[in-house]
């Protein structure tokens, strides 16, 4: 049932443009640039990370792997972390959003929701791996923001699926 | 529809499994010679006029906060702020005359010093700046502030706010700076306990906002409550700043060293606005390596790799 609904409406979308996937970006990056501080920034989600999976699952042949590196590649140098790190998190990220792009399509929204957190888990695996190799300690403090970006998930889906939908409804 | 998208996106160049590799082992490699070499700064900086205005935008609202909460202070809370006028004012005349004799103690001293032919202590000016944002990573304590090439920031300025030293400048971007506290893991800086002049070297711990005393040995003379100020002798560091207090000494005899806990005298995680000190004269050139010298050598490299 769930299955069917969300392909219908994926039906009736109009194609999404390449500005309103720039935006989308640039506003994640300015999410993830606002002034958050200790627990909060342990909490906070990785918006550019939902945002680019979202691109990537929905639309892997306009964002796909290229691109997320290169998003990376401005987030570390955003982050000042060292160079290469948000981008081979965002490349992993992206390859597994590309890779279950057409199963992804045919769960519903609960069962998507599961499939991101395990993609979510890989990425922050990814930063706490770099932070191992160079200090020595794993700190698992840091996948308390896979399951924030979880979170984040379902409501954005919602609102970048009505945000594509609405020209169509006006005309 | 979505066969026929997907089909073509599958033409259309390598398969993901070939992208991501490509991607991946290029990111290692960035990764690499990022953490050893540090070779790609220029790349960093041109790089990040694209990102800064994003970064810019992204502080408006705490900034909006903050003359908001600024806004609210001066409607509602004239009174206090009447007083702790005064109290400045009260503060700042006694300031004043610590600093005509201050002055008149300067000017002897450097009399004295051309007596006896030592080189002067320099006059260093300094140079306001605002934190932009801190970084965004919870275990490393930098910050980043708003003036960078274009204000003359320089690689390796000390920076610190009324009370003392805050950290050092460790990156130069354009428009921003890096400031590494003297909090962060390993952050070295070299200090005299300004009771007996003892020299010694204070290292951020990085997880608190502590620092240690390392390599100190039992039976070293400090004391809790002493103070340590910079030693100068680096050429980094201005002599004579106040850097953190020792809040703890253990002494247990298993152990060769002491285990000495200090905290920063300077608000290391507090204020909005800093000084960046400039103008401090290199030291002449190290003279060439001796054996003798084997413990300022050890100490020079401890220096080094901050």
């Amino acid at each position: 049932m769930q299955y069917t609904a969300i392909n219908a409406r994926s039906e009736i979308q109009r194609p999404v443009s390449n500005t309103f996937i720039l935006m989308s970006v640039l506003v994640a990056l300015f999410l993830n640039g606002l002034p958050w501080e200790g627990f909060w920034l342990m909490l906070r989600p990785d918006f550019v990370a939902v945002v680019l999976l979202y691109w990537c699952m929905h639309k892997p042949w306009r964002l796909g792997i290229g691109l997320s590196w290169a998003v990376g590649i401005l987030a570390d140098v955003a982050d000042a972390s060292l160079f290469g790190q948000h981008a081979l998190a965002y490349s992993v990220l992206a390859f597994g959003g590309v890779v279950l792009n057409h199963r992804l399509q045919m769960f519903d929204l609960r069962q998507q929701t599961t499939h991101v957190f395990g993609i979510m888990v890989v990425t922050y695996s990814v930063y706490a791996m770099v932070h191992w190799l160079l200090n020595g300690n794993v700190v698992w403090l840091y996948f308390l923001g896979s399951l924030t970006s979880t979170l984040l998930w379902p409501p954005l889906c919602i609102l970048f699926q009505a945000m594509r939908q609405k020209p169509v409804e006006r005309e | 529809m979505e066969s026929t998208q997907s089909f073509r996106f599958f033409n259309r160049g390598p398969s993901p499994m070939v992208r991501l590799v490509f991607f991946a082992v290029l990111s290692m490699l960035l990764l690499f010679v990022d953490a050893r070499y540090r070779y790609l700064e220029s790349t960093r900086s041109a790089l990040s006029i694209l990102v800064s205005p994003i970064q810019r935008v992204a502080a408006w609202p705490g900034l909006l906060w903050q003359q908001l909460g600024d806004f609210y202070i001066t409607q509602s809370k004239q009174h206090d702020l009447i007083t702790a006028n005064e109290e400045l004012n009260k503060q700042h005349q006694y300031d004043a005359a610590q600093l005509l004799q201050l002055q008149t103690l300067q000017a002897e001293n450097q009399q004295l010093r051309k007596l006896v032919d030592l080189p002067l202590r320099a006059e260093y000016s300094t140079q306001m700046v605002e934190v932009s944002y801190a970084e965004r990573d919870v275990f490393r304590r930098r910050l980043l502030v708003n003036k960078g090439e274009n204000a003359n920031i320089m690689l390796g300025q000390v920076v610190m706010d009324d009370a003392g030293i805050v950290g050092q400048i460790t990156r130069v971007y354009p428009w921003l700076s890096e400031v590494t506290l003297i909090t962060e893991k390993d952050h070295a800086v070299p200090i005299q306990v300004l009771r007996n002049g003892l020299r010694a070297i204070v290292f951020g711990s990085g997880d608190t906002s502590q620092l240690s005393l390392r390599y100190m040995p039992v039976g070293a003379d400090v004391q809790t409550d002493d103070i340590l100020v910079t030693s100068g002798i680096d050429g980094t560091y201005p002599p004579g700043i106040p850097v953190a207090k020792v809040i703890k000494v253990e002494r247990d005899p298993a152990y060769p060293f002491a285990s000495i806990t200090c905290l920063p005298v300077a608000g290391v995680d507090n204020h909005r606005h800093l000084l960046v000190l400039s103008g401090i004269p290199g030291m002449p050139e190290r003279p060439a390596q001796q054996s003798a010298a084997g413990n300022d050598d050890k100490r020079a490299k401890t220096k080094r790799k901050n």
